[in-house]
């Protein structure tokens, strides 16, 4: 099985990188677009800032790349909301994998944004879920969110329900750091690289 | 529901972890990433490790460190010491580190702070704050800015120097009280509160937990989002899943792994 995680101007991949080597799962970190479409797997890693991170996708082709793939595509962090079809960071146009809007987390008296820690997911409707238990705990950092929609498959509750995880086809995004959620984020992780 | 957080810190020389009441007594508590290793199994929710020697030889060893610290847990970890520039940042995010923690040089250079999150995103970026209140010249009593391991005092005061902090792009707080750090007798509740209540991004508070009721204190009335401490934990003197159980059944939001 071949597996790529795809190279792009994003932050800190390494612990992504790290994680799947806990799994004992080979991976190729690359930006050729033939690599990429021969891969079984693809996970598209996300750290950063949304417009930004856009404008070198598409200097690249892989704005066009990413949403053509058959294969499963895991998209975590801002690479989910890349998936989207507009973020309101920096007011941003995305691929729109997902028919969804990321906003920014409102305002609210005594509530930090971001949303940086430990929160528990809900109402799992999907593959990568499979056998973890009720309320499992995950590890978030971030500002900006996708609501819940159609092709929500996980909830997570901060200020107001939004999307933990979305589900489309052969893709599938998590707005948590799966790297970094302990035996929880492995199992995510190793459900969509085994399966 | 967003938990509270408990973090184990990590004092680390030459690969191993060392605590002491002050620095020049160390005390060994053992292997670094062992131990993470252990925390992380407990349910920590995140790890701080600190390179205290931070000299110029010392800094790959640490490197390489984290790089192993990485390989081995799967939960976020923090790392300082002697952080002074985008390229010592680059080093230990590439290795691996989920975020760095910069003290004496954002004081000496605030810049540095919006430098960093501006190359690197503001969650990686934690502003570790020691303070210490002392008598001014006009006898009253301030919160000062220390560095140095909270030897030697700044001009900074230390709310609004922590609100600039945050302007300048910290993503996280980490309030160190030099008053309470190694007493055993609570965290400093007045001032991690003000802070965190003037602060719109987490707040870690550490120094001077020595039993599970000042973590339950630290997360009420001082409004703290995280709580710190190493000697405790690295003597057992509380054990990480007791302390979250604890909590919980005081109402807390944790995260149970167990």
């Amino acid at each position: 099985m071949k597996t790529v995680i795809i190279k792009y101007n994003a932050g800190n991949v390494q612990s992504v990188m790290y994680a799947l080597d806990r799994i004992g799962v080979d991976y190729l970190y690359t930006d050729d677009e033939a690599e990429i479409r021969s891969a079984d797997k693809v996970i598209f890693p996300g750290v950063g800032e949304a417009s930004t991170t856009m404008h070198y996708l598409r200097e690249k082709g892989l704005d066009k790349i990413i949403p053509s793939l058959k294969q499963p595509v895991l998209g975590t962090c801002v690479g989910m909301q890349l998936m989207c079809r507009f973020s309101e960071e920096n007011n941003t146009t995305c691929m729109g994998i997902f028919d969804v809007d990321v906003k920014r987390f409102p305002a609210t008296p005594g509530i930090k944004v971001p949303h940086m820690g430990w929160n528990n997911i809900t109402n799992y409707k999907s593959d990568l879920t499979k056998g973890l238990i009720d309320n499992a705990y995950v590890y978030f950092v971030h500002s900006y969110a996708a609501p819940v929609c159609e092709y929500t498959v996980a909830t997570c509750d901060y200020i107001s329900p939004f999307s933990a995880m979305l589900h489309k086809d052969n893709f599938h995004a998590a707005q948590f750091h799966c790297e970094i959620s302990g035996d929880v984020g492995q199992k995510i992780l190793e459900n969509f690289l085994k399966r | 529901m967003l938990t509270k957080r408990i973090i184990p810190c990590l004092d680390v020389k030459d690969g191993r972890t060392v605590k002491g009441v002050n620095f020049v007594n160390l005390r060994d508590a053992g292997d670094a990433v062992e131990l993470g290793a252990l925390y992380a199994a407990q349910g920590a929710d995140e790890l701080v490790y600190l390179d205290i020697a931070a000299t110029v030889e010392g800094r790959s060893t640490f490197i390489d460190l984290v790089r192993r610290v990485a390989h081995t847990i799967n939960i976020p970890f923090t790392v300082g010491g002697g952080i002074s520039s985008i390229a010592d940042v680059s080093a230990l995010l590439h290795a691996g580190a989920d975020k760095v923690s910069i003290n004496s040089s954002a004081v000496r250079n605030p810049d540095l702070i919006n430098e960093l999150a501006l190359e690197f995103g503001s969650q990686c970026i934690v502003v570790a704050i020691d303070t210490r209140c002392v008598e001014t010249s006009a006898g009253v009593f301030e919160h000062i800015v220390h560095t140095h391991g909270g030897r030697k005092p700044t001009e900074l005061r230390t709310i609004p120097w922590a609100k600039e902090v945050e302007e300048r792009g910290a993503g996280e707080l980490l309030l160190t009280s030099m008053d309470t750090d190694g007493t055993k007798n609570g965290f400093a509740l007045e001032l991690t509160s003000t802070i965190s209540a003037n602060a719109n991004i987490p707040v870690i508070a550490s120094g001077g937990a020595g039993n599970m009721e000042h973590f339950y204190d630290v997360f009420t009335e001082g409004k703290a989002d995280a709580g710190l401490a190493a000697s405790i934990f690295h003597f057992r003197e509380i054990d990480i899943p007791d302390l979250k159980q604890y909590l919980q059944n005081k109402a807390l939001p944790m995260r149970m792994t167990k």
